[in-house]
C-alpha cells in the first residue's frame, strides 16, 4: 500500500530561481533565503520519497485565460519547464508517476472533487522553484513528481476548506494504490505577499507565523479564513496559502513540526516553509520485506498499548 | 453596466483578478501570453503598434499597455502574473514592476522590502471596516510606520 508519511511547504518565488540559475546564492541576500533550506536538503536526503506529490500554482503558463481549471492533475510521463517569458528554466525534466496519478483521479473525482485531467502539461517556476529548495539542483530530479496545479490566478480560487478536503481525498486515493510507495506531499505558494496594484510589497509576518503555528496544531482553523481576509492580511497574492491546506489536508490530524524557515524579503514576497511528519513515522529507508515486518511489529505494540 | 461592487474593493491599493476583470481583460491577457515566444517578442519590438492590433483592445487598453501603465492595465482586466511577460519582454522582473505600480524608485521599494515590507497597518481597508477591533492591544498598530509613505 502506498501512503503519505510526511509533508513540506515552501514559497516559490520566481527570483529565488533566477539566484539559482545565475549562480548568485551565496550573495548575502539571497544566502539568508538559501540557508534556511539547508537542513531540509539534509532531511529530504534522509527521507528519499518514492513520489512527490505537488501542489502548486500556474502563473499564467501552462494555462492561459482560454482555460482555468480549479484543480488540473498531471497525469503525463513527463513535464518540461516552460519559458515564462525570460527564457525556460534550466532545471530537469519533471519526471511523472502516471499511474498513481491516474488512480488519484479517479479516486478523487469519485469522492466528488471534479479535478481535471491533464495529459499535456508545461510547468513553470511555481513548482520548480520549491523543487530545487528541497533538492538542490541535481540532473535529474531524485523521484517521480505528480504535480497538481490549483487556481490561484483567477478570483475566487477554491476556499481553504475545499483545498483541505481535497488533501483528504488524496490521502484516501493514495492509500488505495497497491504498490509500496513512500509519497511527500509539497504544498507551495505564499507567504504574505502583494505583487500587484499601488499595494505591493504587502508583508504581514504576525500573520504569517500565526498560519506557521495553526498549520502544524489547528489546521482546522485555518479552513475557515476567508478569501476576504487573506487578501487583506496577506496581499491580494498571499490567498496562495490556500495551497498549503491541501498538504496538511492529506497528513494525519497530529503530526510533528520537523522544521521552520521564515525570512523577509525574497523580492517581493515572505518566504515560509515548514516540514511536517505523520507520528506513525515511516521507518528509516528500508526493503520492501523489511518494512512490512516494521509495520507488523509496530501493529503489534500498537495492540499491547490497547 | 457598471462593475458590480465587491467586498474585496475596500482593499486599498488592489485590483482583484476576478470573473469581470477577465472577461474584460482578455485582450490583455491574451497579449501578454503571446509574449511568452520569442518571436513574437521580437515583432512585438520591431513594431508595438502593428502588433498590439492583432488582438481584441479598447483604445484604453491600448494606450495602457503602451505606457506601460501597469496599474491601469489591471485596472483594466489585465492580470499580473499576464502583465509579467509584458514586464520581462522589457527585461524588467517582479520587483521592477512592483515598485513601479507602488508609483515608487526602485532603490525607496527595495529598502521598504529590506525592511520587512509594507505594513499591513493602515493599510487594510478603505472604509476601515476591514481595521482589526481597536482594543487596547490593537491600538499599538498606529504606532507602527505606514508603508504607504514608504511607497
Amino acid at each position: 500500500m502506498a501512503r503519505i508519511f510526511a509533508g513540506a511547504t515552501s514559497s516559490h518565488v520566481p527570483a529565488i530561481g533566477a539566484a539559482i540559475d545565475t549562480k548568485r546564492t551565496e550573495e548575502p541576500y539571497w544566502k539568508r533565503v538559501f540557508s534556511g533550506f539547508e537542513r531540509s536538503k539534509e532531511w529530504m536526503a534522509q527521507a528519499k520519497p518514492d513520489v512527490v506529490i505537488a501542489i502548486y500554482n500556474d502563473h499564467a503558463n501552462a494555462f492561459s485565460v482560454e482555460i482555468v481549471p480549479t484543480f488540473a492533475l498531471g497525469c503525463a510521463a513527463e513535464f518540461p519547464p516552460v519559458d515564462e517569458g525570460w527564457g525556460p528554466r534550466p532545471v530537469p525534466v519533471v519526471k511523472g508517476h502516471p499511474e498513481l496519478a491516474a488512480h488519484i483521479a479517479q479516486s478523487v473525482i469519485l469522492d466528488e472533487f471534479d479535478l481535471t485531467v491533464v495529459n499535456k502539461m508545461g510547468v513553470d517556476h511555481g513548482l520548480t522553484v520549491p523543487l530545487n529548495l528541497m533538492f538542490g539542483s541535481p540532473t535529474q530530479w531524485p523521484c517521480p513528481i505528480i504535480p497538481l496545479a490549483v487556481n490561484v490566478v483567477l478570483y475566487p480560487p477554491p476556499t481553504g476548506h475545499r483545498c483541505y478536503m481535497l488533501g483528504r481525498a488524496i490521502r484516501k486515493a493514495v492509500e488505495s494504490y497497491p504498490e509500496d510507495l513512500r509519497v511527500l506531499m509539497l504544498g507551495t505558494g505564499g507567504m504574505s505577499h502583494q505583487i500587484s496594484g499601488p499595494r505591493a510589497g504587502l508583508i504581514n509576518s504576525k500573520f504569517d507565523r500565526a498560519f506557521l503555528d495553526n498549520l502544524t496544531k489547528d489546521p482546522q482553523k485555518l479552513t475557515r479564513i476567508p478569501h476576504l481576509e487573506y487578501m487583506r492580511e496577506a496581499g491580494a497574492e498571499g490567498i496562495e496559502m490556500v495551497m498549503w491546506l491541501i498538504m496538511r489536508g492529506a497528513l494525519d490530524d497530529e503530526v510533528d513540526e520537523i522544521y521552520r524557515f521564515y525570512t523577509v524579503p525574497a523580492s517581493n514576497t515572505a518566504v515560509g516553509h515548514i516540514i511536517l511528519e505523520n507520528r506513525k513515522r515511516a521507518p528509516a529507508r528500508a526493503g520492501k520485506a523489511n518494512r512490512t515486518a516494521v509495520r507488523r511489529n509496530r501493529k503489534t505494540i500498537a495492540r499491547s498499548k490497547r | 453596466m457598471p462593475r458590480k461592487a465587491q467586498d474585496y474593493d475596500d482593499i486599498p491599493g488592489t485590483f482583484v483578478f476576478d470573473a469581470e476583470r477577465s472577461r474584460q481583460g482578455y485582450g490583455i491577457n491574451m497579449f501578454c501570453a503571446s509574449l511568452m515566444k520569442d518571436e513574437n517578442r521580437k515583432a512585438f519590438r520591431a513594431n508595438e503598434v502593428e502588433y498590439l492590433k492583432q488582438f481584441p483592445l479598447t483604445p484604453a487598453q491600448t494606450e495602457a499597455i503602451r505606457k506601460r501603465d501597469y496599474n491601469g492595465m489591471l485596472e483594466l482586466g489585465g492580470n499580473i502574473y499576464f502583465a509579467a511577460k509584458l514586464g520581462a519582454t522589457d527585461g524588467h522582473s517582479f520587483q521592477h514592476l512592483a515598485a513601479v505600480m507602488a508609483g515608487s524608485t526602485q532603490e525607496a521599494y527595495l529598502k521598504m522590502m529590506l525592511a520587512g515590507g509594507r505594513s499591513v497597518e493602515g493599510n487594510r481597508s478603505k472604509s476601515g471596516k476591514g481595521d482589526p477591533p481597536k482594543t487596547g492591544k490593537s491600538t499599538r498598530g498606529s504606532r507602527h510606520r505606514s508603508g504607504s509613505k514608504h511607497g
